[in-house]
């Protein structure tokens, strides 16, 4: 019975359950909904400041549930260029639609070879299947 | 029990069905959230819950010397307690500091049913038998008790469709002894609870347990009832700022500073009351207050308090409020800066936010009969 959720085919997936979607040298990051649907209802969001410096796999900002504290960890390195400042007063947006208004922030991406780090649609798949539930 | 092993309730197989998160509690495995932390605690406030609370530890007291031998242990005043009455108390140590907090049951003169926390279970029955006088017996009967708690505003009409006995003649702090539908015995219910709303606990053989779950889940079903985890019972009492040991109360804490006080009573003779008087009335170096966040953000246990830069206290519980939707918390500060209204700031992460002092408590029990 375990939730596995929308994995959508154009993104690319970490293994701590964030996506990053590349566009012209930019990164749009958030969390998947695997990951929303574990933390369950998202209270806080606590955003990384336009012009942090993001490392891959490096925490990048925090979501809280009621019960717990999470790091969102960087997908790929680069500059933080804009956040998703509406999370501040409506956190659920990451529970009702973590791929679209529920986005994190948007990175200028240093080096985009390290995109193969990551995993495609298809082996996120695989890698949630094979977690402990 | 080895300290290793991890206990089911005899409703484990009820929580896997309704899909819960299991987690380790208190040598327990129970059930943390059925759907989310929020809709639990909501129904809670505006319907009904149900909380599997079979992991408590429940010990029997009694004979001749059984009040006299209780009011020596414990911080209220039990020999005030009608029969069919039950009081808070803590069992604290000679320093004052807490053993455990629970509650006290007057089922008759010579007979008291007292129920502890479940991870205290061992250590407060080693206390009460370390401690042991003539003419009293002293039996845990932990293993043979199931304890479901039915809690909000419509727990009442809830279990009034399952028993013919009158509840509205079960007052607050007041337990009875009823016949339940399709239960085998009858049933202690007290009108208690840690939720701030009105509500019952009940005990009963572990052998009725899946019943009485079912039964109260088919009768609230009208009224909205729900499941709740332990995530729903912390926000909970949090807001009702009823203290969980471990947390607002420890072995290095005393119920004075926890504010505590209305449950330490000096007339009468008890282990750690001469620190808990000169507590009372010297007052103490720190103390325990109610706080809730300006800044947006969550106050989460141990987070370092601060005024004026200055390090002065710690969260003792924090959580963000289903009810009043924001972050608020207990937390032990410097006695002198105790002041609602008071400004404070949370150490979160490395940054200050801003909160302040506010009465105790947040969220005030208007359930009632």
């Amino acid at each position: 019975m375990k939730y596995i959720g929308k994995i959508p085919e154009e993104l690319k997936y970490t293994k701590e359950h964030e996506w990053v979607k590349i566009e012209s040298a930019h990164g749009v990051i958030g969390i998947t909904d695997y990951a929303q649907h574990a933390l369950t209802d998202i209270v806080f969001v606590e955003l990384p400041q336009v012009g942090k410096k993001a490392g891959q796999f490096k925490p990048l900002c925090v979501v809280e549930s009621v019960k717990s504290v999470s790091d969102i960890f960087a997908p790929v390195s680069g500059d933080v260029v804009e956040v998703n400042d509406n999370l501040s007063n409506n956190p659920e947006h990451v529970n009702q639609d973590p791929y679209g208004i529920g986005w994190i922030a948007k990175i200028k991406v240093f080096d985009e070879s390290e995109v193969k780090n990551l995993m495609n649609a298809e082996e996120y798949k695989k890698y949630l299947e094979g977690l402990e539930h | 029990m080895s300290p290793n092993e991890i206990k089911n309730t005899p409703l484990v197989n009820e929580h896997i069905k309704l899909g819960a998160s299991m987690v380790p509690f208190g040598g327990w495995n129970m059930p943390v959230q059925y759907t989310n932390v929020i809709e639990e605690h909501l129904a809670t406030r505006n319907n009904a819950g149900i909380f599997d609370i079979c992991h408590m530890g429940e010990f029997v007291v009694s004979g001749n010397n059984s009040e006299e031998f209780l009011q020596k242990l414990v911080t209220n005043d039990i020999g005030k307690l009608e029969i069919k009455q039950a009081c808070y108390n803590c069992l604290c140590y000679e320093n004052g500091t807490v053993v455990d907090d629970l509650f006290v049951y007057k089922l008759d003169n010579k007979q008291y049913f007292i129920v502890v926390n479940a991870s205290t279970t061992e250590k407060d029955f080693n206390w009460f038998a370390n401690h042991k006088m003539d003419n009293v017996d002293l039996m845990n009967i932990s293993d043979n008790i199931g304890k479901i708690d039915v809690q909000g505003p419509f727990a009442n009409d809830t279990m009034q469709k399952l028993t013919d006995f009158d509840l509205n003649e079960i007052k607050r702090f007041r337990c009875e002894k009823i016949s339940v539908k399709d239960i085998d015995e009858q049933i202690l219910i007290s009108r208690t609870g840690y939720t701030g709303e009105d509500g019952f606990e009940l005990f009963f053989s572990p052998r009725n347990s899946v019943t009485m779950w079912n039964n109260l889940l088919e009768a609230g079903k009208e009224f909205g009832i729900k499941p709740c985890g332990l995530g729903a019972r912390d926000t909970l009492r949090i807001e009702a700022c009823y203290s969980l040991y471990g947390h607002e109360i420890n072995e290095n804490l005393t119920p004075i500073e926890a504010g505590l006080g209305f449950v330490v009573k000096l007339n009468k003779d008890f282990i750690g009351k001469e620190v808990l008087q000169a507590q009372k009335n010297n007052g103490t170096g720190k103390k325990l207050v109610c706080f809730e966040m300006i800044d947006k953000s969550i106050p989460r246990e141990n987070y370092p308090i601060l005024v004026d830069n200055e390090n002065v206290g710690f969260v003792s519980s924090g959580t963000f409020s289903p009810t009043f939707k924001k972050g608020l918390g207990m937390a032990y500060i410097k006695s002198d800066l105790y002041n609602v209204g008071g400004e404070i700031s949370v150490l979160i992460r490395g940054k200050e936010y801003k909160g302040v002092i506010v009465e105790r408590p947040f969220y005030k029990y208007k359930g009632g009969k």
